[in-house]
């Protein structure tokens, strides 16, 4: 189990659970991350930073500081 | 709201029944819109939702069914990806959906899903049927699955749904007859979509308690019981943003939460994933074909756009051309606007008698007009650019790489565009401030924007810049030195202060930012256009009238007495210059004369006096108070204002050298210089930090429909203003 970010752009993985505010998770999980759902970091953007990833063939963009909430185990 | 309740044609449904409401619902960047427009054509109008400040989109469509068609109204719902809300503004879409707080219950509801990204978007739709409402799917971006080899079967998709589904293809309006007839057939029988999921009854035993406390009016029966239950328990937190919720409902909501988990159950990700359990042992039925990396194009573009050091690049220079246009492409709009105003002016002028009639019609309330007209070349510009970039998904990357910058003092992302806006002129960057969604994040910026150096701003600038420092000798590059440091200096401040007021006044939760960076797409030209238009319209139907009204109150408090008593027998002079034979420039002179001793004694002219007091420990003279009373029309009246005070006439512009030498050689009654450089100086912080622009407020108040904003708006930059100039003038002394 890492941090989502740990994962290298172009790396699969797996989530695993959801950190941080209750009304940050409940948003994740209306949007697909579900425990054991596939993910791909598509890229880090360092000047935002922020950092895209794929999931259930959609896109979402989270900070990186939000994104070390979510746990994912690498494949 | 009106235009939801207009009568329905004979036949459609017995008399005294409003025409049906039909709202479009669906995840941002689907098409919604575009499908939006498609149906509802030029009959599209711009409401807003009762008691806050979101716009609300409807239009009358025309049904075909056997007969007759049946008119109905539809509502554009604000894209979200849930009916789950954590804020005021992410409400509106429960509540137009279920009708509550004061909307209208739809009769029925369209969920536009992206085909691309099914199963995201079809979360939502559940959410919908849930709510026992008659349902129609719109599966958009057909034509972008197509393109990638894939395909998608609405049959089986209606089959599992149990409601029917239809394929769109909203950017050239095709399939729109399809829809209209499904939803004509789902208003005649009108039959809640069978909801197909549910949580285990152990999950929903524990929910009975969040039932029971929700409020009477929201109406909670049938399946809207089980439906408001749930996001009642995904909406509701002990530092959620909602009023007016009951406390009752929340405290349920916390304690049926608490109570599960010390039993090891989380209610919150067991309603979430049983609906996601439902969607994805049906989801091979909805989209048979494998998966591949989508978004091509996309990625290559980002690559680029979102480049460390191209993608930044690309990024200044557009930014630069949003810039130049507000600032300077504007310009031949706005002159030709004030020569319209001026010609109609004429025109009026010209059939009237002189008098106070004439004066009140021609520069009163003509002039209040052009004062309003003039704002729109730089609304148009701005929100053209604003139009294009959300509509390409430009804007999306703007936001995020801005993020971590304007996330330091508390700013959002997207509050970027407004701040670069508000170098050009504060009205149209107030309105941008509807690009974000939080009412907190468009107050703060909202609060702020009115610091940046606009374009009013210049003229005032250039004159006390100039009789600072004379041109010749290095001066020119000293004065391009100091107008650089002004810019320098608002932008800073602008950003200490969004700091300041995020951490104080204007304190909000921290809110994670989840978003997609949605797929580059070409511009939709028509959506574009009516957004102009639609802009175009809500300001000068909402902001104008205040903006007219406070522009006439300014002309008058410097128009009025008009028979003051005047120290000098101005007409017996006349009358005796005439009859010497005295050159023209001795009469013009005169007038000059007299032009500026009848402003001394206007209400202005008193207020000036009247305010000398309290400025005088700034530097200014009741002169220069004046000048400050006038500049709260717009801030470059302050110029000619102070053209007539000294005589001059009002014709004066910043550049004239007759009008800078004439406030060079001003003294004040003890002989000395009054426009020194430290008084140019305290003047021009006054200015850089006061909001005195009355069409600002104005649109503060328009933007946030209470006096409490704009008041405090010109209250906190009036005191940081005079405490500034304060400390500039007693420590320079």
């Amino acid at each position: 189990m890492a941090p989502l970010t740990d994962l290298q752009p172009g790396t699969h993985g797996r989530l695993t659970s959801l950190g941080g505010d209750r009304s940050f998770q409940r948003r994740l999980m209306e949007l697909g991350f579900l425990p054991g759902t596939p993910l791909c970091v598509i890229r880090r953007v360092a000047v935002g930073g922020v950092l895209e990833l794929e999931l259930r063939q959609s896109r979402v963009t989270l900070r990186m500081s939000e994104a070390r909430d979510v746990r994912v185990s690498i494949d | 709201m009106s235009g939801c309740h207009e009568d329905a044609p004979a036949g459609a449904k017995p008399a005294g029944v409003a025409r049906p409401l039909v709202a479009i619902a669906g995840n941002p960047n689907t098409g919604k819109t575009t499908l939006f427009n498609c149906l509802t054509g030029k009959t599209a109008k711009v409401g807003n939702y009762p008691g806050i400040t979101v716009d609300r989109h409807t239009g009358k469509v025309a049904l075909p069914r056997d007969g007759e068609d049946l008119e109905v109204l539809v509502l554009d719902v604000p894209g979200t990806y849930s009916l789950s809300a954590r804020s005021e503004e992410e409400r509106i879409a429960i509540e137009a959906i279920a009708g509550l707080s004061g909307n209208p219950r739809p009769d029925a509801v369209i969920v536009v899903v992206d085909a691309t990204q099914l199963a995201r978007n079809l979360y939502l739709a559940l959410q919908v049927i849930e709510l026992g409402l008659p349902v129609v799917l719109a599966i958009s971006m057909v034509d972008v699955l197509t393109a990638k080899g894939k395909h998608i079967d609405p049959v089986a998709l209606s089959r599992e749904l149990g409601v029917p589904a239809i394929a769109v293809t909203a950017s050239t309006c095709t399939g729109t007859e399809d829809l209209k007839r499904a939803v004509a057939v789902a208003l005649e029988n009108p039959a809640a979509g069978p909801v197909k999921w549910a949580p285990d009854d152990e999950v929903f035993a524990r929910l009975g308690a969040i039932t029971k406390a929700l409020p009477a009016d929201w109406d909670a029966t049938g399946p809207r019981e089980r439906a408001l239950t749930l996001w009642a328990l995904l909406s509701l937190d002990d530092n959620d943003e909602h009023t007016g919720i009951p406390d009752a409902l929340r405290t349920a909501v916390i304690e049926a939460r608490a109570a599960a988990e010390a039993d090891g159950t989380n209610l919150e990700h067991a309603a979430i994933e049983a609906r996601y359990a439902w969607i994805d042992s049906h989801e091979k039925a909805f989209h048979p074909t494998g998966t591949e990396r989508v978004h091509q194009r996309t990625d290559q573009l980002d690559k680029l756009l979102l480049h460390p050091v191209f993608g930044f690049a690309i990024f200044l220079v557009t930014m630069t051309i949003v810039f130049q246009a507000l600032f300077s492409w504007a310009n031949p709009m706005i002159s030709a606007v004030e020569i319209a105003v001026g010609g109609f002016g004429d025109l009026v002028g010209g059939l009237l008698p002189a008098g106070l009639l004439h004066d009140l019609i021609v520069d009163g309330l003509i002039g209040g007009v052009g004062a309003v007209l003039v704002f729109l070349p730089q609304i148009l510009l701005l929100f053209l650019f604003i139009g294009v970039m959300e509509d390409t998904g430009y804007m999306s990357r703007v936001a995020f790489l801005m993020d971590r910058v304007m996330r330091s003092v508390g700013l959002h992302g997207r509050a970027f565009v407004p701040m670069l806006s508000g170098f050009a002129c504060a009205v149209p960057a107030i309105m941008a401030t509807r690009t974000m969604e939080r009412k907190r994040d468009r107050l703060l910026t909202m609060m702020v924007v009115p610091l940046m150096t606009c374009s009013a701003r210049l003229p005032v600038y250039t004159l006390l810049i100039a009789i600072m420092v004379p041109v010749g000798s290095g001066g020119t590059w000293t004065q391009g030195l100091l107008m650089a440091g002004m810019y320098l200096f608002s932008t800073v401040l602008a950003l200490i202060v969004a700091g300041v007021l995020s951490r104080t006044i204007i304190r909000g939760p921290r809110v994670p930012l989840i978003l997609e960076m949605p797929p580059y797409r070409m511009p939709h030209w028509p959506s574009v256009l009516r957004m102009l238009r639609e802009r175009s319209m809500v300001f000068v139907r909402d902001a104008g009238g205040v903006i007219l009204v406070a522009s006439m109150v300014i002309w008058a408090l410097l128009e009025f007495p008009r028979e003051p008593e005047l120290q000098r027998d101005f007409a017996a002079e006349r009358v005796a210059l005439v009859e010497e034979g005295a050159a023209p420039e001795a009469l013009s002179v005169l007038d000059m004369a007299e032009a500026s001793e009848r402003l001394e004694a206007s209400y202005g002219g008193r207020l000036g006096h009247m305010i000398e007091p309290v400025i005088e420990p700034l530097g200014f003279d009741w002169k220069m108070g004046i000048g400050l009373v006038g500049a709260f029309a717009a801030r470059e009246v302050f110029v000619s204002t102070m053209g007539v005070v000294y005589g001059l006439g009002g014709d004066e512009d910043e550049n004239s050298p007759l009008l800078r030498d004439r406030l060079r050689a001003e003294k004040r009654p003890d002989g000395s210089p009054a426009f020194t450089p430290l008084v140019c100086f305290s003047l021009l912080v006054f200015f850089a930090l006061a909001c005195q622009c009355s069409s600002t407020l104005a649109m503060v108040y328009r933007e946030t429909k209470t006096l409490r904003w704009p008041v405090f708006l010109f209250t906190y930059t009036l005191v940081l203003a005079w405490l500034a100039s304060f400390a500039v003038f007693q420590l320079g002394g």
